[in-house]
C-alpha cells in the first residue's frame, strides 16, 4: 500500500510536469489551432535559461526563475513573429513541419551552447522531505505538484474572465470573423506564445531537480505529453493537466507493477485507445461535422 | 514553346504525354546505368541510399501527398519490412520470397494501422502514427526470440540464382534502381487509374468524394496498405545496405527524415520524392567538405582580403569548431524545414516548374500563379 502511494505521488507530480507542457499545446492550439511540435523544447530552453542564471550566474532561485520566465515569454513571440506568422493559414501539416524544424534546431543549438550533459538547478526545496506516518514525499515533487495547481487555475480564469482571454478564444474559433471585431488577432497570438513559452518555462525549472536537464529532455518529454493533450481533449485547459496526470500515474504504475518496457509505450497504448474509443478525449468538446 | 492538343481521354492519361519525355528520361536512365562506373564507391553508396529513400519517398508520396493523410510513423514500416527480411534470411528462404513476403506483411500492417486511422484527422493522425511508430520500436526492442533484442541482427549478403550480390558492388545498385523505376512506374500507372484518382479526391475534399460516391474508408486503407507495403519493400534494401538492423536505426528521426524527404522534393508529384531523397542524402557528404575543407577556403579568402596571418589562423580554427559542432546536422535540419516551409512550400519540384514556366512565358511571368491560398476562417476542428 505504501508502495503504491508513494508511486501515485511520483507519477502525479511527473504527470504534472506532462500537464504543463499539454497546458502549453492546448493554449497554442486553442488561439490559433497550431500544434506546436517545439513546446518541449521550448521547456528545455527554459530550463536552461534558468541554469544559466542560478547555476553559472549565481542568481537567486527565485530570480533566475523569473528571468528565465520573462526571457522564454519574449523569445516565444519571437519564434511566433518568424516561424508561425508568415504561415498562419495555410494547411495544418505546413505548421507543423515548421514547428518541427523548429525543435530540431532548438534542440542543437542548445547542444552546442550548453553541451550534451545533464544539468542540475539548486533549488531552496531540492532537499528536504515531507513525513505522513511512514510515507516520505520529497518537496521538489509536492512543489510542482503545487505550481501546476496554481498555473492551471491562473490560466482558466484568464481564459474565461478576462477580454483578452475571450479575445484569443474569439481568434481561435474564427481569425477573419475576429478581425472584424475589432480584435488585433496578430498581437493576440503573439501573446499566446509568449504565455505558452512562459508555461513551458515553469515545466522546465520545475522539472530540473527531477529529471536533469540535458538537450534531448524536450524531445523525450514534449512527445510524453501529447497522449495527455489528447486524453484531456485537445482544446481543454482542466484537461490537459488531467490528461497529464493520468499519463503519469499510469506510466509510474506500468513501471512498477508491470514487466519491464511496458512503461515507455503505456502512454501510447492509452493514447491509441482514447483516440479509438473516444477521440475527443475526456474534457474535449463534441465537434459537429459541418458541411 | 509545344503546346499538346487533347483530343480523348487516353491523351490525357499518357505516361509520356510527348516525345521530348521519352528522350529526357532516357537519358537519365542511360547516365543512371553507367554511373557504377564513373562515380566513386562513396558516392555509389550514396546514390543506393538516394534510391531506398527516394522508394520510400514514393510510398510516403502516396499517403501524404495524394491521399493527403499525413504520417509520422514510416520508419516502423521500414522496420518491420527490413526485420522480416531478416528473419526469414535464418531460414534459408529465398531473396526474391522474402522480398515479396516484407511488402506483402508491411502492407497488412498498414492496412491494421489504416482501419483505426479511418477516425482521424490531421493532428491526431500525426500523434497515432507517431505512438505506432514507438509501439514498434519498442517491440522490436522487446520481442527478443525474433527481433533478437537490442543486440541487433546481423543481415547475410543477398543470394540470387546461384550468384552473390555484395552490398557495396555495382548489382546491388541495378537491384534498389530496379526497385526504385518499377515502384515510381506503379505508382504513375496507379495515379492515373480510378484508385489514384480517388486517392486525389480524398485528398481535395472528403465530403465531395463521398458524395461523388468513392468509399472513403476502404480507399483510406488501400492508400495505407500500399503505402507501407512499398516501405517494407525498401526495408528489405535498407537492411542488406545496412546489413546489421536493431531498433535504435528505427527511429521519430528516420520518420522525420522521411517526411523531409518529400517536403523538400514537393509535396504533389513523384518528382518530388526522388528531388527530395538526393538533397537530404546529400546533405552527409556536404557536411563532411563542411568539416574539412571550409576552414581552410574561408581563412583563404580572410588573407586575401587583408586579414593578417595570425587572423586568418584564428578565423579557421572558429570554422572548424563550428563545423565539427555536435549538434550541426540537427541544426541544418531544422533550419533547411523552416526555410523550405516559409519560402518554398512546393519544394525543389515547385523551383523548377517556376523556372521553367518563367522561361517559356518568358516577359509575362508572373510570381502569383504559384501564390498558395490563406485560409483564416474555416477551423479545422469542425471539419
Amino acid at each position: 500500500m505504501l508502495d503504491f502511494v508513494q508511486q501515485l505521488v511520483s507519477g502525479v507530480a511527473l504527470g504534472c510536469v506532462y500537464g504543463l507542457i499539454a497546458l502549453g499545446f492546448v493554449l497554442v492550439y486553442k488561439a490559433t489551432e497550431v500544434v506546436n511540435f517545439a513546446q518541449g523544447d521550448l521547456m528545455m530552453l527554459g530550463g536552461f535559461f534558468a541554469f544559466t542564471f542560478v547555476g553559472i550566474l549565481g542568481l537567486n532561485y527565485w530570480v533566475g526563475f523569473a528571468g528565465a520566465v520573462i526571457c522564454m515569454a519574449l523569445f516565444g513571440m519571437l519564434a511566433e513573429r518568424i516561424v508561425v506568422r508568415p504561415i498562419l493559414g495555410y494547411p495544418q501539416f505546413s505548421i507543423i513541419m515548421a514547428t518541427i524544424g523548429l525543435g530540431y534546431f532548438l534542440r542543437s543549438v542548445a547542444g552546442m551552447i550548453w553541451g550534451t550533459d545533464d544539468f542540475k538547478i539548486e533549488t531552496p526545496f531540492s532537499q528536504g522531505v515531507l513525513r505522513i506516518g511512514n510515507l516520505v514525499l520529497a518537496y521538489d515533487k509536492l512543489s510542482v505538484i503545487a505550481a501546476t495547481i496554481i498555473l492551471c487555475a491562473l490560466l482558466y480564469l484568464f481564459f474565461n474572465r478576462t477580454t483578452l482571454g475571450t479575445a484569443m478564444r474569439a481568434s481561435s474559433e474564427n481569425m477573419l470573423a475576429a478581425y472584424y471585431m475589432g480584435i488585433p488577432v496578430k498581437r493576440v497570438v503573439s501573446i499566446v506564445w509568449a504565455i505558452s513559452a512562459a508555461v513551458a518555462t515553469c515545466a522546465g525549472v520545475l522539472l530540473a531537480p527531477i529529471t536533469f536537464i540535458h538537450s534531448n529532455v524536450g524531445l523525450v518529454l514534449g512527445l510524453k505529453a501529447f497522449p495527455a493533450a489528447v486524453l484531456g481533449g485537445f482544446g481543454s485547459i482542466p484537461g490537459a493537466v488531467v490528461g497529464g496526470v493520468l499519463i503519469g500515474v499510469i506510466e509510474s504504475m506500468a513501471g512498477f507493477y508491470l514487466p519491464q518496457g511496458w512503461k515507455d509505450v503505456a502512454p501510447y497504448i492509452v493514447l491509441l485507445a482514447v483516440l479509438l474509443l473516444k477521440p475527443e478525449g475526456l474534457f474535449g468538446l463534441h465537434a459537429r461535422k459541418k458541411v | 514553346m509545344r503546346f499538346l492538343f487533347k483530343t480523348d481521354y487516353q491523351d490525357d492519361i499518357r505516361l509520356f504525354p510527348h516525345s521530348g519525355y521519352v528522350t529526357s528520361y532516357g537519358l537519365l536512365l542511360a547516365a543512371l546505368v553507367i554511373a557504377p562506373y564513373v562515380l566513386s564507391s562513396y558516392l555509389m553508396s550514396q546514390l543506393v541510399f538516394v534510391c531506398i529513400y527516394a522508394t520510400v519517398g514514393v510510398g510516403l508520396m502516396i499517403l501524404t501527398g495524394f491521399t493527403g493523410q499525413a504520417s509520422l510513423g514510416h520508419a516502423a514500416f521500414l522496420a518491420i519490412g527490413a526485420y522480416t527480411a531478416a528473419y526469414l534470411q535464418q531460414f534459408n528462404v529465398p531473396f526474391p520470397v522474402y522480398f515479396l513476403a516484407a511488402g506483402l506483411l508491411t502492407g497488412v500492417v498498414g492496412a491494421l494501422v489504416g482501419f483505426p486511422a479511418l477516425r482521424l484527422q490531421g493532428i491526431y493522425l500525426v500523434i497515432a502514427t507517431i505512438s505506432f511508430a514507438f509501439i514498434v520500436e519498442e517491440i522490436m526492442a522487446r520481442w527478443e526470440s525474433v527481433t533478437n533484442g537490442n543486440e541487433g541482427m546481423r543481415v547475410k549478403t543477398i543470394q540470387l540464382l546461384g550468384a552473390t550480390i555484395s552490398r557495396d558492388g555495382p548489382t546491388f545498385y541495378y537491384l534498389c534502381l530496379a526497385v526504385l523505376v518499377l515502384t515510381i512506374v506503379g505508382t504513375l500507372n496507379l495515379l492515373r487509374s480510378p484508385t489514384g484518382r480517388a486517392f486525389v479526391a480524398i485528398r481535395d475534399s472528403e465530403t465531395a468524394a463521398r458524395s461523388m460516391g468513392i468509399n472513403v474508408s476502404l480507399y483510406k486503407v488501400k492508400s495505407f496498405a500500399i503505402s507501407a507495403g512499398i516501405t517494407g519493400l525498401a526495408g528489405v534494401l535498407f537492411a542488406h545496405k545496412m546489413s546489421f538492423i536493431s531498433p535504435e536505426m528505427f527511429t521519430l528521426q528516420l520518420s522525420i527524415e522521411f517526411i523531409i524527404v518529400i517536403l523538400i522534393g514537393g509535396i504533389f508529384s513523384l518528382h518530388g520524392a526522388v528531388l527530395g531523397a538526393i538533397f537530404l542524402v546529400m546533405i552527409d557528404p556536404f557536411l563532411t567538405y563542411l568539416k574539412d575543407d571550409m576552414p581552410g577556403v574561408i581563412s583563404g579568402i580572410a588573407a586575401t582580403f587583408g586579414a593578417g596571418e595570425v587572423r586568418a589562423g584564428h578565423i579557421q580554427d572558429a570554422v572548424a569548431a563550428f563545423a565539427s559542432a555536435n549538434g550541426l546536422k540537427g541544426a541544418i535540419y531544422g533550419v533547411i524545414i523552416v526555410v523550405f516551409v516559409l519560402f518554398e512550400p512546393l519544394g525543389l519540384y515547385g523551383r523548377w516548374l517556376k523556372i521553367k514556366l518563367f522561361f517559356q512565358l518568358f516577359p509575362l511571368y508572373k510570381r502569383a500563379t504559384f501564390k498558395r491560398q490563406k485560409i483564416y476562417v474555416k477551423s479545422e476542428r469542425n471539419r
